[in-house]
């Protein structure tokens, strides 16, 4: 087995008991002290999450806008300094590459923020239809770190911590400043549902960032959360997870991201004839969101039948929702099986599926 | 550390199983099996009545991350399950040994615990 890379956090987790896993080749803390505990942490106040291994990469040059409106379906020429976007990246057959924030940072200045798994293939797919376009991309993933404070105390924590007004940076803007003395961009997004911060720093910065919001945000509940909260979180809140909701063969039309591919936006963009078609003909499959009223949890390729017990699709992620205390997921089913009753069996036991649209729970990010 | 109390029987499968006073036999997960599995979210067993050879699989516990098979320590017939398991499957990850017990059994040869590891061998096994 090759060497797992590590976040500059990674002795720090172990100091606080993190249990570990693989994820994309990276050694990351899937869990402190329970999943679920982490995950209601955060509902209720605070979490703080080291999402180092995700990947950074500068985008810059007069032609920085107008490519990036050419790379992502989503519209970066409504994007002004200190916006940031989230969007689909794709392949001219309308399947994801990846998804990623689109940070803008002046009129020739761009970041973005992308999967940890898909680096190598997002930095040469990137470059490759840069070629025509007078911009220099560059990675940065080893320059930064990156860290998630979540939870309805998050900002009060990092507020304590910083000269920047946060009460200025709306959901889905930024601002740079330092925060415990550290340099940040500052970013009110997060995947968690939640109100919250992301912290982009220099990778030397990382623990004495992590040890300063570790120590602010204690008083008000805050507690380290793992990739496992992570994930139940992000599931919780309805949020796509590249490999699962999107992927290669799965649109951002059929799972239900309509609204992040702008087909009129004043730009063609990979991917735009082949989602124009799949919009106009309808997609044959659909991503749909359950719940089964059980604590069983469905789980990734799970089959999900019809009424008549034929196969009609497969589950995509599944957790149990620690806030509904019952299984939830998402499953990829055909347009047509999916206005029936739809169910999964799991060890002789069938479960109906509850189509839920989300979020699952009633969340409280800010605009 | 892994809590292994002395006393009781334990499986490599990391079951335990703890002979009561009136000669039934009561099963569980052992600490460092919930510790292992991590967030315990189900637990199922069999029915009331069932009998069930030693090594068979007698149910099976969700965790987040993933379902694993339970098996049967010794040959016997359930006598009671833990149904208070079927709301608080976490009683398992708080307190395995005793609110987190899976099912009582009579056993059908009285001298098979006898059979199975003793806390140090397991303490041993788990090292």
């Amino acid at each position: 087995m090759s060497e797992l890379q590590r976040t500059p956090l990674r002795d720090f987790h172990a100091a606080h008991g993190a249990r570990f896993v693989d994820f994309a080749g990276w050694e990351m803390p899937v869990q402190y002290r329970s999943i679920l505990e982490e995950h209601k942490v955060v509902r209720r106040a605070a979490g703080l999450f080291d999402v180092s291994h995700m990947g950074e990469v500068d985008v810059r040059g007069p032609d920085a806008g107008r490519f990036l409106n050419h790379l992502v379906t989503n519209d970066v020429a409504k994007l002004f300094p200190g916006r940031v976007l989230y969007s689909p990246m794709c392949y001219p057959t309308g399947g994801v590459v990846d998804d990623l924030l689109v940070y803008m940072r002046g009129p020739d200045d761009y970041f973005l923020c992308i999967n940890a798994g898909n680096i190598a293939k997002d930095l040469a797919w990137i470059r490759e239809q840069a070629a025509n376009f007078n911009v220099t991309v560059t990675d940065r993933c080893e320059d930064y770190a990156l860290i998630a404070v979540q939870g309805p105390k998050a900002v009060e924590i990092v507020q304590s911590l910083t000269g920047a007004q946060l009460g200025l940076v709306k959901y889905y803007h930024f601002t740079e400043g330092t925060v415990a003395g550290v340099n940040c961009l500052i970013s009110r997004t997060g995947y968690t549902g939640e109100d919250g911060v992301e912290l982009y720093h220099a990778a030397g910065d990382a623990v004495a960032l992590a040890e300063a919001v570790l120590a602010a945000g204690a008083p008000h509940g805050l507690e380290l959360a793992g990739l496992g909260a992570r994930d139940s979180l992000r599931l919780e809140a309805g949020y796509p997870l590249y490999g699962h909701e999107i992927t290669r063969d799965i649109s951002p039309l059929t799972a239900g991201l309509g609204w992040t591919v702008k087909l009129e936006k004043g730009a063609d963009f990979i991917g735009r004839a082949a989602l124009a078609a799949e919009k106009q003909n309808g997609a044959p499959q659909k991503v749909v969101f359950f719940k089964t009223g059980d604590r069983r949890i469905a789980r990734a390729d799970l089959p999900v039948l019809s009424a008549a017990g034929a196969v009609v699709g497969r589950v995509l992620s599944g957790t149990l929702s620690p806030i509904l205390n019952e299984a939830i997921g998402s499953a990829l089913v055909t347009t047509a099986g999916s206005t029936q009753p739809l169910s999964v069996d799991i060890r002789g036991t069938l479960l109906n599926l509850h189509l839920v649209k989300p979020p699952f729970v009633a969340l409280k990010k800010t605009s | 550390m892994s809590n292994v109390p002395p006393n009781i029987r334990y499986a490599k499968s990391h079951e335990w199983l703890r002979v009561e006073a009136d000669g039934t036999a009561t099963v569980g997960i052992t600490d460092y099996a919930q510790a292992a599995l991590g967030d315990i979210t189900f637990v199922q067993v069999p029915k009331v009545g069932a009998t069930l050879q030693a090594g068979e699989t007698f149910g099976v516990v969700e965790s987040v991350k993933a379902a694993s098979d339970l098996y049967l320590p010794v040959a016997g017939t359930v006598v009671a399950v833990n149904s208070a398991l079927d709301s608080s499957p976490e009683t398992v990850n708080s307190a395995p040994y005793d609110g987190g017990w899976m099912l009582k059994l009579k056993l059908i040869d009285a001298a098979a615990p006898g059979g199975l590891m003793d806390a140090a061998d397991y303490t041993t096994l788990i090292g």
